[in-house]
């Protein structure tokens, strides 16, 4: 077991610190996420055609598998976290590096969906190509849907970044049953990610497809 | 000490409800500074002031100061929006004047064809009301002497209403941060008697809005689709303004001012039910004063009164 | 006059000490070592230096644009340069001075020690957040030098999206930066007064000043991500013709607006709840009282924090909102103002059987409750959308809200760099000249400010470069007493750096105030406490022996 950092009277003062540490995070990403969905809201219902036009556009089957993915993926951290709870260490390294490596698969899916999507004239700005009359506000659809999946995607990529160090420090014996904060964290910090995405799906990938 | 005139039916209203606030702030502030001074001179350090039994709280007095300005601001607040109210609604037999405002002047059009640029004449006791937009930026039409504001958008149209009770000349400001030369935007409104006022409008007159809003419907080729004889399928515009018509999203819109501006400038917008998507856009192409003129010629074959909304 | 004998507290101050052996300014010598710290006490001097920075360079704009007004003609520079001027006025000293200043400084000095922590729960974020401050002021320098930004503060579009020719994006990628800085003061904050108070320190037994950085790091972390993302939105509609915000395209300008003030109007109480909880304690040492009515005073702190987020449509008077909608901003925008009264009636009868001393932090805060006072009343003016509709836009609104944050925010903290300079530095500074300089700044600051309500109401618009002659007079009042008050500011600036120097040493306590920085030596060491301090009593137990 390691010892608290300097600042903390004991460990548990310090794993309070890093749980609230977390959560109020969360609460300012999804202030950050809030302000975008609101602006799409607020577009979609301006230009409610263009929108559902736009996501027809999308890549459903990529967008499908990406969900999927990320739904599995947290299931596979909170096992991980589970594992390490009970005194396990293998099983919750294999885990916790499955995740991260479902991280990157995400992010590979999502780099094809941009390439196509370039190559089919859909990016504002760089390569955009559409014509007609609700070529505008797609536009704005896309530009939106770049922003955001982009800034997830973001997340998604430091969250990689960050379970592959919990892999290693796990595999180095850094956690045990009484003290395995950074894991917790990071695995809340996944399931953000995850959340995130179940909103995005939706309001991106199915709005025009009902029916 | 206030050289402003109250040269609107509203202005000494609000200059009522302003000295208002004021006689009560001055009451508060002199209260507070007084009871400062009288405790820092009493209490200060080397006094041989009772310093026994000191409390720190007092549940009693701390609801009394919260309810007691809370009440007080209730006041103020009905009082204000009651006012408030009055300034937002024109009265029904107000004459509409058309003002576009765009980067860094006032046009300004009223409905028998009188144009003005950066001026305003308005006749003496009777309500005006203006309705705006702007070409570009943010602008905000500001005449202090009427104690009236309201911000000019583009895209839009908003309104403002007075009815002057002074005649003169009196200062007319854009008040909302719009480029480089936002502090030369500078016009003036000119409050004449009636009889005068009348006078101007004849030496003034040009074609009617809604003349010139006929004559630019044939030139920009408006006739060419939306004419019963045209081969184009698209809406027929006579008797239309007001109406409330279903669009191709299976909403409902009523055909006011902003509906046909938006159709010009936007016309992938708002789709009738059951036209395709194929009017162009003008955007670009013609100005806010010409869709105005548009506007209100669509309003005359539409066999409307002069309702504004 | 010995500065140590004037002391606040008007108790003979205790003898002066040599320096004490290892504080945190001497343990680990070199820059390096100060770049790299995890002490919250250097980085908030890190902080200090350049917030001190950034408050000048604005307050140079500020002077080129009083300068400007002296004559109604547009004769010194530019209407470009003048609209890029008053714009770089509001970008710093809202962002870089402002937000930043009391929290990142005096917060992160003192926070951990009043409660009785060795530090911050999270120290390597804490440089991080001041590293991203720095950064995001880079970027402002930079776009000062590449010509500027002539938007406004505020950004409105489409003007800033569309229309303008300056250097909007530099400047908001800067004001991202650094919005990250405050998210993540405001995270730590919270996190460590929730996790690190020390035993016996209740939630109720906390300094105000604790409960005011409480109270801001909330809005903080919350408002702050608002204006990250619509900046964001603003870069992107520029660089490519989003259509968000731009009518042509079918946007909404008003849709910027509503994004714009829903963290803004929030942002004025992160400005001012700070200077509260400051004030609080100012005048609790120099009266040796108990604060009057303290569960009244930390439910207002929490209040204005709750409600401030309602309030945002009250710029918006005029915009084009619907009606109703400004009748609902405006009551909200009067019940707002209730537990700010509250808060100075309490600081009156805090006076009431007290045992007052008038040293510098004292006028300061004095000079706070005055004009605190009278801009929160004319905010009063403001939420009546009556007189609004007359008033905004105009010099009446620059009043007020001068009143508030300069008159307000920036006196408390000028006050409470007084006070604890001992604590912080180990020397007491020159009270005689700390009280001149409070004196002058008061008058200086009336004289400059004052004029401008009675311009408002006689209608000169804001941000005008050229003004009609009639508002001459009250204008060339207003830049005489700019120049009072630049001197005002001037002066701290020599009388406090000459003291680091040549000043005498302090104690640990030289006001025989109350609070647990007081209990540790002047300056501090870099652990704070030899002991882990244990509370028993409520803050401000001045009746105790």
């Amino acid at each position: 077991m390691s010892l608290p950092a300097e600042q903390f009277d004991d460990a548990t003062q310090q794993r309070e610190a890093a749980t609230l540490g977390m959560w109020s995070f969360i609460a300012t990403e999804i202030l950050f996420f809030g302000v975008l969905f609101a602006g799409y809201a607020f577009c979609r219902v301006e230009f409610p055609e263009a929108f559902k036009e736009g996501s027809r556009h999308t890549d459903l089957l990529l967008g499908t598998a990406e969900t999927a993915d990320l739904l599995i993926s947290s299931c596979l951290i909170a096992v991980a976290v589970r594992e390490v709870q009970l005194g396990g260490q293998r099983i919750a390294t294999w885990l916790i590096g499955s995740t991260a490596a479902l991280g990157l698969a995400f992010l590979v899916m999502h780099g094809f969906e941009y390439v196509s999507e370039y190559h089919e004239g859909l990016m504002p700005g760089i390569h955009y190509t559409q014509s007609g009359q609700g070529a505008t506000a797609m536009q704005l659809f896309f530009c939106l849907y770049y922003f955001i999946t982009g800034f997830h995607s973001l997340h998604v990529t430091v969250g990689v970044v960050i379970l592959l160090v919990m892999a290693r420090r796990t595999y180095r014996g850094d956690f045990d049953q009484d003290y395995h904060t950074p894991l917790e964290m990071s695995a809340l910090y996944w399931h953000l990610v995850d959340l995130v995405w179940i909103f995005v799906f939706p309001l991106m990938y199915l709005i025009g497809r009902a029916g | 000490m206030m050289s402003l005139p109250q040269a609107s039916s509203v202005a000494s209203r609000v200059d009522t409800l302003f000295y208002a606030m004021l006689g009560l702030s001055a009451i508060v502030v002199i209260g507070v500074f007084t009871v400062i001074v009288w405790f820092a001179t009493k209490y200060r350090h080397g006094s041989k002031a009772d310093r026994t039994r000191a409390d720190s709280k007092s549940p009693g007095l701390e609801m009394t100061w919260t309810l007691l300005p809370f009440g007080l601001f209730i006041v103020i607040f009905a009082w204000s929006i009651a006012l408030f109210a009055d300034m937002s609604r024109a009265p029904e037999n107000a004459t509409s004047v058309y003002v576009v405002a765009k980067q860094w002047m006032w046009t300004v059009q009223h409905e028998g064809g009188q144009r003005e640029l950066n001026t305003l004449h308005v006749p003496l006791h009777q309500p005006t009301r203006l309705v705006m937009t702007s070409q570009d930026v943010i602008h905000s039409f500001y005449v202090p002497a009427f104690r009236v504001k309201q911000d000019v958008l583009p895209g839009r149209f908003t309104q403002l209403w007075f009815e002057p009770t002074q005649t003169g000349t009196f200062d007319l400001f854009c008040a909302e941060f719009c480029g480089t030369d936002h502090s030369r935007m500078i016009g003036s409104v000119v409050v004449m008697v009636p009889a005068d006022y009348s006078h101007w409008l004849n030496e003034h007159v040009g074609p009617g809005l809604s003349e010139r809003g006929a004559d630019l419907f044939r030139h920009l080729g408006c006739s060419g689709c939306h004419d019963p004889h045209s081969g184009i399928h698209a809406p027929l515009l006579e008797g239309l303004y007001g109406r409330t018509v279903p669009l191709q999203d299976g909403t409902w819109v009523r055909v006011d001012d902003r509906y046909i501006h938006d159709s010009i400038l936007l016309p992938a917008k708002e789709v009738a039910a059951g036209y395709e998507p194929i009017m162009p856009t003008y955007s670009g192409r013609i100005g806010e004063e010409d869709v105005l003129a548009l506007i209100a010629y669509l309003k005359v074959i539409g066999g409307a009164s002069h309702e504004q909304h | 006059m010995s500065s140590i004998d004037a002391g606040i507290s008007g108790l003979p101050a205790e003898k002066p000490t040599t320096a004490p052996e290892g504080t945190y300014l001497t343990e680990q010598p070199g820059v390096l070592s100060w770049l790299t710290t995890h002490d919250h006490k250097r980085i908030a001097i890190l902080y200090a230096v350049a917030i001190t920075a950034f408050f000048f360079t604005g307050g140079l704009a500020a002077a080129l644009i009083r300068l400007e007004l002296v004559t109604p003609a547009g004769d010194l520079m530019t209407a470009e340069s003048y609209n890029k001027a008053f714009t770089f006025h509001g970008v710093v000293m809202v962002w870089f001075f402002l937000i930043p200043s009391i929290p990142t400084t005096l917060g992160n000095f003192l926070l951990p020690l009043m409660i009785g922590a060795r530090d911050v729960a999270f120290p390597r974020l804490n440089l991080m957040s001041w590293y991203l401050y720095i950064t995001g002021g880079i970027f402002t320098i930079v776009c000062l030098l590449a010509g500027g930004v002539d938007t406004g503060w505020t950004f409105y579009t489409p003007f800033s999206t569309m229309f303008s020719n300056s250097h909007v994006i530099l400047t908001v990628v800067g004001v991202f930066i650094v919005g990250f800085s405050s998210i993540l003061t405001g995270l730590n904050f919270i996190v460590t007064i929730h996790t690190m108070r020390t035993r016996g320190m209740t939630w109720f037994r906390l300094p105000l000043f604790v409960w005011s950085m409480y109270g801001v790091s909330l809005v903080m972390m919350l408002a702050t991500p608002v204006l990250a993302m619509t900046l964001a939105l603003i870069a992107l509609e520029r660089l490519l013709g989003l259509g968000i915000f731009d009518p042509a395209l079918g946007g909404d300008p008003l849709l910027f607006q509503h994004f714009f003030w829903f963290y803004s109007h929030p942002a004025v109480y992160i400005m001012i709840l700070p200077a509260m909880g400051v004030v609080s304690e100012l005048i609790t040492a120099s009266v040796r009282r108990r604060i009057f009515g303290y569960d009244f005073m930390v439910y207002s702190i929490m209040g204005i924090a709750v409600i401030g987020f309602l309030v945002w449509g009250h710029h918006m008077f005029v915009s084009g909102q619907s009606m109703y909608a400004s009748i609902v901003f405006s009551i909200l925008s009067f019940i707002v103002a209730v537990p700010s009264a509250v808060k100075v009636f309490n600081w009156t009868a805090t006076l009431y059987k007290g045992d007052i001393s008038f040293g510098a932090p004292m006028l300061y805060a004095l000079g706070f409750v005055g004009l605190f006072m009278l801009g929160g009343l004319t905010g009063l003016f403001l939420a009546a959308t009556a007189l609004d509709v007359n008033l905004t836009d105009t010099y009446f609104v620059v009043a007020h809200f001068h009143y508030i944050m300069v008159g307000g925010a920036v006196m408390a903290y000028l006050g409470g760099i007084h006070f604890w300079w001992p604590k912080v530095t180990g020397r007491m500074y020159s009270e005689g000249w700390a009280r001149f300089a409070a004196i002058i700044m008061f008058f200086g600051f009336n004289l400059t400010f004052f004029p401008q309500y009675l311009l408002g109401y006689e209608g000169m618009p804001r941000r005008y470069h050229e003004y009609p002659p009639q508002f001459q007079v009250l204008n060339v009042l207003s830049s005489a007493g700019s120049t009072i008050l630049a001197l005002s500011y001037l002066l701290p600036l020599g009388y406090l750096g000459w003291s680091l120097r040549y000043g005498p040493r302090a104690s640990a306590n030289p006001w025989r105030a109350q609070g647990l920085e007081w209990t540790v030596p002047s300056p501090p060491p870099v652990h704070n406490f030899d002991e882990t301090p244990v509370v028993t009593d409520g803050p401000y137990a001045y009746e105790a022996p």
